[in-house]
């Protein structure tokens, strides 16, 4: 009974500390996209944002004129 | 194109070609703008202040972009990487003038809208529009570089002054940067020309040649 005991005990041990040493080897996975090779989405959404900026300010500019167009005839 | 390797910064660099050409290429047509202002006051021909008015309207949507695009840059960078606190964020004299410098053109916008006489509100926005552009000089060229800042070209930082020294800017980025922000600036230049050309066919009885 005492030797079950002991053995139970040597195991949890071993798998606290192999965790412990699970936990220091590999950083914390954490949903870094935009950290990821060399933060090369940040350009990426960046370049995004301006694009999409333009898009919605020519598209306002393109519906100035259709109602123009509009008011002519 | 590779590019220089730095701590923090990584691929950002490239942020470059992006952010800081809006920044130019608002500069540019709000000079623009100002050269309108000012022919519009020689001749008083209404034509000038719709030019004038279109490059500052593109000029200060640029500037929303540049501040767009800073915001992403500096949370990759400054506030996780570099650990900075958003007080010394908030406290960047470059964010701070260049919102005073938006606001200013903002106000701009608003005067032109509150006169229903066209001619003095031509007028009158002509002359603020000489002095919103004269505020850009000490809000965003000189204040920023005499004050402790976050960005480059401060005093005691050791980047030096990239955006206008030829000998802080690594040739490679440089071989980019300087036609990008011919490209960024030519792009505003045509949407400023299709807003012009529209509010041309618009008053066409309201302007004689």
């Amino acid at each position: 009974m005492n030797k079950i005991f002991l053995r139970l005990v040597l195991c949890v041990f071993g798998f606290v500390l192999s965790a412990a040493c699970f936990a220091q080897d590999a950083k914390p996975e954490m949903a870094d996209v935009m950290r990821s090779n060399g933060k090369i989405y940040v350009v990426v959404a960046v370049c995004l944002t301006i694009l999409i900026g333009l898009f919605i300010y020519v598209f306002l500019v393109d519906r100035k004129i259709s109602r123009l167009e509009k008011g002519k005839d | 194109m590779d590019v220089p390797r730095l701590f923090i910064l990584n691929e950002t660099i490239r942020n470059l070609y992006f952010h800081v050409c809006m920044w130019f290429g608002m500069m540019i047509l709000f000079g623009v703008s100002f050269v309108y202002s000012i022919k519009y006051l020689r001749g008083f021909k209404l034509r000038n202040d719709i030019f004038a008015h279109n490059f500052a309207a593109v000029g200060t949507f640029f500037g929303i972009l540049g501040y767009a695009t800073g915001t992403i840059w500096a949370n990759y960078t400054w506030v996780t990487d570099q650990s900075q606190s958003l007080g010394s964020i908030l406290k960047e004299p470059k964010l701070i003038g260049a919102a005073i410098a938006l606001l200013i053109y903002g106000a701009y916008f608003v005067l032109r809208g509150s006169f229903t006489d066209m001619d003095k509100k031509a007028r009158i926005s002509a002359v603020y529009n000489i002095f919103a552009f004269a505020m850009l000089f000490p809000s965003i060229w000189i204040i920023p570089r005499l004050v402790g800042s976050l960005h480059p070209g401060a005093p005691g930082s050791e980047s030096g002054n990239p955006a206008l020294n030829f000998k802080d800017i690594d040739s490679r980025l440089r071989m980019i940067f300087y036609p990008a922000i011919i490209g960024w600036t030519l792009l505003g230049v045509w949407i400023a020309n299709l807003k012009i050309r529209l509010q041309l066919i618009k008053d066409k009885t309201l302007i004689n040649e």
